[in-house]
């Protein structure tokens, strides 16, 4: 369909989104990502079953990490769509990144630049 | 090596190299048996090669065509002869000699590099035949960019050494001393058991139409508007007009040029796709379109008939706007005004109308060259009236000569997904003939031994591909080509043109071996389609194919960033980085060979489960098939006669004997199944009987034809009184009481009852034929009996129209209703009567009726729990999705499971025969193989730091993992199906999935995050 969608999204593979652990968002978040979004299937079509429902709750899991510890939750969102909707994609992408726009930079990148200053 | 067992020869000779004679080498290359390919041209890939867009996924023709002909170029069990014709056949099905002509190339394959320098320096320019004459190519020259061999040819027709004797500059210029102008002529003996005849058609010349074709430069075929939509096409992809190269504002699609039509040379038949191309073309070339571009398509019935065409149909109209207009079209001429062109035409209703448009499109049909024709007489196959092959319905592959089979176009009109199933038909047809010669032609694959690279550090190579335009255009290859040789472990990079070409293979070898690559990274298109293909060349060189990583630079970068080229070329660097930082963490994964339980379980008795039960037994392996009701059947029973006139219960009885008489063959009636588990090539299902038996089979493959059902109509008085029925109910009606069917006055037939509305958007194919096959029977009954069918739009397409042509000329009112106005059906005591709007009145017309019939919905049956049982998909309507709509459309995505009949979507018997041999060949196929494996990508438990929590237990959604006698958790390889749900869940990291283990997941986040904080 070639939808044009935001240039600064960058995909990682996984088999499914079963695969995607806390940590690996958490490492996202921690090397400077403003945003991170798991695309799964649609609920009740993963391929895998149940993959997507575990990934939901994963990030649901990480999301109450991130307000404990004080960082804006809604950079990270999960988001389900079948490979059949590439418009919705292009959509998600556009919101999330419209999302992250308003939150502005990751603070750990404030940090970094902070630091610089001080430097 | 022995040539044969028995009678037959263990080889088979397909001619035609397009998507259906493909197709049919492949399923028989890959079950035991020795292909000759015999293609005319100097490369494969046929028409679908030249389309832009394939309906009704809009997925890219080439790229979804390209890994089948790389496959088919280096299968080690077909030979492939360009230029090659089949000039006389001998001998008798099982063994026959084969005369084949091959002409000379003037190119040595062998040495020709394929880097076009012969064709820059030949001097003579011709019309490009690939490109429809829209622009020039040389006398040495390579067919298309992806074509395999891809090797140049040197065409001697146009050729100005062969004309005047001298010139040679491709000779003096091959760096590769290719150029051979001493080649000659040559003729081949073959031996062979099997003949598939898939020579494909053309497109009609639409010069005999007054619609200024040839004579007004922007009046085109559909097939040159899809090479202008190409982006390998003359305009690389931009949509100009052919006269001034400025883009058009309007576009007219003129339907039915060379079809339907018994005029101007012109044919009897429909086409089949030109509805569904022209839909394709006009939302394609509003996609291409800068500025707003108006689209329309002037057609008389617009015949969506397909799987989810209707709502590619409704989607073009409601959402992207295209018009259609129904209409008849007389003349089109140059606008004096402004030089466009003026499109003469008549309303529905009568009315003269014209409008101007830029560019007009003939949506040509196709047909049967006469060059066709005369092979067809040569080898002793009978044609039809229209020179397609004569099949009969219930054995649609064979031609009237034993041992010879056909599929595709010469078959008759169809599109891309029903010549793919016959192609697997007429594979399942050979190889039932050669049976016994399975094994006995073919060569085994010789791989290099896997190196052990466990002490070396990596080093990787790069290969970034240009896609033809489709990543270059926008990308910067070159920048990114240099920035990966700086990235670490990068020890070579390389820009390729088509890095999926079977010339870059070989170059990839090359590299591999020459810089001794452990690592290997493309950056091209998606590894959805590509990937296994370099593997493959990897695996040849002994890497392990999971030394291999793509970075997606086309359809995730250049196809959606073409507006912002150098923020593209940043996120290409960006993905190759992160691929090259990823490679450098890959480890060998191990696949191990698959035993495979030489049985088959069927799910279904009905027309489509016994062919496939049969066709299974006949390639020689054992077959099961379970049916839910006590008689086998199915719909069919109820359908006296094929609109051929051929009789279905004669048929059934036949096929049910021979089914039952087949010693590999077990039958369980009143069955259902209870039970499910296992994996490709080893399944177990347990099958209750409604005396509560329960039997266990085991078995290697699955197919489901569990079919579908009549809609039971809530409209029309249905159930309210007994003139009204179905038209299954007719059948039987005319079947039982046709004496009483005779003495009707007047029968009325409503069409799309329960089809194309709101509830159920789909046209259900086979009740446009269904009307007129009745029709015809009542009037055979009582020519004077008044016959009326009210329609949407009649959709007998491919040689389907004949028998609309003949309702007609019987005297069967056709009279077309909208869905806005609907007609009514009122019952007075006995009496019914029907209201409609007839389209030329345009008046409600009241008339009584003896009978009304509803053209009630092909629906699915209920398969829900059948679904979840065998976890295969569905759509909305509940009709089963194949694994590819175009080029795998009898296969499931889960391995071992295939699909056939009206369980995929409504269709005739004979589609479903269709289907079901191609759906036998490919379980068959499966079962011969002997390259299956298990492992790669599967979750693995260091035992050590187990802790036996259960997590992995509960959370494994099929139940693998165990706590073994260790008290440790332990996975089955053969059965973990690698989502990795299990290896995020566990707390003590103590499972991993192979080739995704979290370190090589979190590397890809570190490259691409390197330096921001």
């Amino acid at each position: 369909m070639r939808l044009s969608y935001p240039t600064n999204i960058r995909i990682i593979k996984v088999p499914c989104t079963g695969r995607v652990a806390p940590i690996h968002i958490m490492r996202a978040l921690e090397k400077g990502a403003d945003g991170v979004f798991v695309a799964g299937c649609l609920e009740g079509d993963c391929h895998y079953q149940t993959g997507n429902l575990r990934a939901k709750k994963r990030v649901a899991y990480v999301q109450e990490i991130l307000k404990s510890i004080g960082f804006e939750p809604e950079r990270v969102a999960m988001y389900n769509l079948s490979a059949g909707m590439g418009p919705r994609f292009a959509e998600i992408t556009m919101e999330m990144v419209e999302k992250i726009r308003l939150l502005g930079p990751n603070p750990i990148r404030l940090k970094g630049e902070r630091k610089e200053k001080a430097a | 090596m022995e040539m044969r067992k028995g009678n037959s020869v263990g080889s088979v000779m397909v001619v035609g190299g397009g998507i259906a004679g493909i197709q049919a080498a492949l399923d028989l290359a890959n079950s035991g048996f020795y292909v000759y390919m015999v293609e005319k041209t100097s490369g494969i890939g046929g028409v679908m090669a030249q389309l832009d867009k394939t309906f009704p996924t809009n997925d890219c023709s080439m790229c979804i065509l390209s890994p089948k002909l790389v496959e088919l170029g280096r299968h080690l069990n077909i030979r492939l002869m360009t230029l090659s014709e089949l000039e006389a056949l001998e001998g008798e099905a099982g063994d026959f000699t084969a005369t084949v002509r091959e002409r000379p190339r003037y190119v040595d394959m062998e040495k020709c590099i394929a880097c076009g320098m012969c064709a820059e320096k030949c001097p003579r320019k011709v019309d490009n035949e690939f490109n429809q004459g829209l622009d020039r190519r040389k006398a040495a020259y390579v067919k298309y960019p992806q074509t395999v061999p891809l090797k140049y040819a040197i065409d001697e027709e146009n050729c100005i050494y062969f004309e005047k004797g001298k010139c040679r500059a491709c000779e003096k210029f091959c760096p590769a001393e290719a150029v051979d102008f001493s080649q000659k002529e040559t003729t081949h003996k073959i031996q062979v058991g099997s003949v598939i005849l898939a020579p494909g058609s053309r497109t009609y010349d639409p010069k005999a139409y007054d619609y200024g074709y040839g004579l007004y430069p922007d009046v085109v075929t559909s097939i040159e508007f899809e090479r202008v939509l190409s982006a390998t096409g003359p305009s690389e992809g931009h949509l100009v007009r052919p006269s001034d190269h400025q883009p058009p504002r309007k576009i007219a699609w003129l339907q039915c040029v060379g079809s339907r039509d018994l005029q101007r040379n012109s044919h009897g038949y429909c086409s089949g796709v030109c509805c569904m191309y022209a839909v394709k073309e006009a939302i394609v070339a509003k996609e291409h379109s800068a500025e707003p571009l108006d689209t329309a398509i002037f057609f008389m019935d617009l015949r969506s008939y397909g799987k989810d065409f209707e709502k590619y149909y409704n989607r073009a109209r409601d959402e992207h706007g295209v018009r259609f207009i129904r209409s008849r079209i007389h003349t089109v001429s140059p606008s004096i005004e402004n030089g466009g062109l003026l499109i003469g035409y008549t309303r529905e209703n009568g009315e003269p109308a014209e409008e101007q448009f830029d560019m007009v499109v003939l949506s040509t049909g196709m047909e049967v060259p006469p060059e066709t024709a005369a092979l067809a007489r040569k080898l002793g196959v009978a044609l039809n009236h229209y020179n397609f092959a004569a099949t009969n319905a219930f054995a649609p592959v064979s031609t009237s000569r034993p041992g010879v089979y056909t599929c595709g176009l010469f078959q008759g009109p169809k599109d891309i997904p029903f010549s793919v199933a016959e192609a697997s038909a007429a594979a399942c047809a050979a190889a039932i003939d050669l049976a016994e010669a399975r094994g006995t032609c073919v060569q085994v694959k010789e791989l290099p031994a896997e190196l052990d690279l466990s002490e070396e550090e990596p080093r990787i190579g790069v290969f970034v591909c240009n896609c033809g335009i489709n990543i270059g255009s926008v990308v910067n290859v070159r920048e990114v080509t240099e920035y990966a040789a700086g990235l670490p472990n990068v020890v070579v990079t390389h820009e390729n043109l088509f890095t999926c070409s079977q010339d870059t293979q070989e170059k990839i070898k090359q590299v591999i071996q020459e810089y001794r690559l452990n690592r290997v990274v493309v950056a091209a298109c998606s590894p959805r389609t590509h990937e296994p293909l370099f593997q493959e060349t990897m695996r040849s060189c002994g890497l392990n194919k999971y030394l291999f990583e793509m970075a997606n630079i086309r359809d995730q970068d250049a196809w959606v960033h073409q507006k912002e080229p150098e923020r593209a070329t940043e996120k290409a660097k960006d993905l190759v980085r992160m691929a090259v930082a990823r490679a450098s963490l890959l480890k060998p994964v191990v696949e191990r060979p698959l035993e495979i339980r030489q049985k088959g379980l069927v799910i279904g008795g009905g027309v489509a489960g016994l062919n496939a039960a049969l066709n299974l037994a006949k390639q020689g392996f054992e077959a099961v098939v379970i049916e839910k009701e006590e008689e086998l059947g199915g719909l069919a029973l109820r359908i006296p006669h094929t609109i051929e006139g051929l009789d279905v219960r004669d048929y059934l009885h036949r096929l049910i004997a021979e089914v039952r008489g087949n010693g590999n063959i077990e039958v369980l009636t009143g069955a259902e199944l209870s039970g499910f588990k296992g994996y490709k090539g080893n399944f177990t299902s347990e099958v209750r009987t409604r005396d509560n038996q329960v039997h266990i089979i085991e078995h290697g493959v699955t197919i489901v034809a569990s079919g579908a059902v009549e809609y039971r109509p809530k409209e029309f008085l249905y159930g309210g009184h007994p003139g009204v029925m179905t038209q299954l109910d007719l059948g039987a009606f005319i079947h039982d009481r046709a004496s009483e069917a005779a003495g009707w006055n007047r029968a009325v037939f409503i069409q799309c009852v329960g089809s194309r509305n709101d509830e159920n958007p789909n046209c259900s194919r086979i009740c446009c034929q269904g009307a007129v096959k009745h029709a015809i029977a009542l009037k055979d009954l009582n020519p004077d009996m008044d016959v009326i069918v009210l329609y949407r739009d009649m959709r007998m397409y491919g040689l389907l129209e004949d028998y609309y042509s003949t309702a007609r000329s019987r005297g069967v009112l056709f009279s077309r209703y909208s869905r806005l106005q609907p007609p009514e059906v009122a019952g007075n005591g006995a009496g019914l009567y029907v209201t409609f709007t007839d389209h030329v009145l345009d008046r409600p017309v009241r008339v009584s009726a003896d009978a009304v019939i509803l053209a009630a919905a092909t629906i699915a049956a209920d398969t829900e729990r059948l679904a979840t049982q065998l976890k295969i998909p569905r759509n909305t309507d509940g009709f089963f999705i194949e694994a590819h709509a175009k080029l795998r459309p009898v296969d499931f995505s889960s391995e071992g499971i295939y699909l056939c009949g009206t369980a995929h979507g409504p269709k005739l018997i004979t589609e479903s025969i269709s289907q079901a041999m191609a759906a036998a060949s490919r379980a068959g196929s499966f079962l011969a193989s002997r390259d299956q494996t298990i492992g790669g990508v599967v979750a693995r438990v260091d035992q050590s730091l187990c802790a036996a929590c259960l997590v992995c237990v509960r959370n494994c959604p099929y139940g693998v993992p165990f706590i073994n006698d260790d008290g440790v958790s332990e996975i089955n390889e053969a059965l973990c199906q690698g989502c990795g749900i299990c290896a995020s869940e566990c707390p003590a990291k103590a499972i991993q999935l192979a080739h995704y283990a979290d370190d090589q997941i979190m590397i890809k986040v570190d490259a691409l995050l390197k330096g921001v904080v």
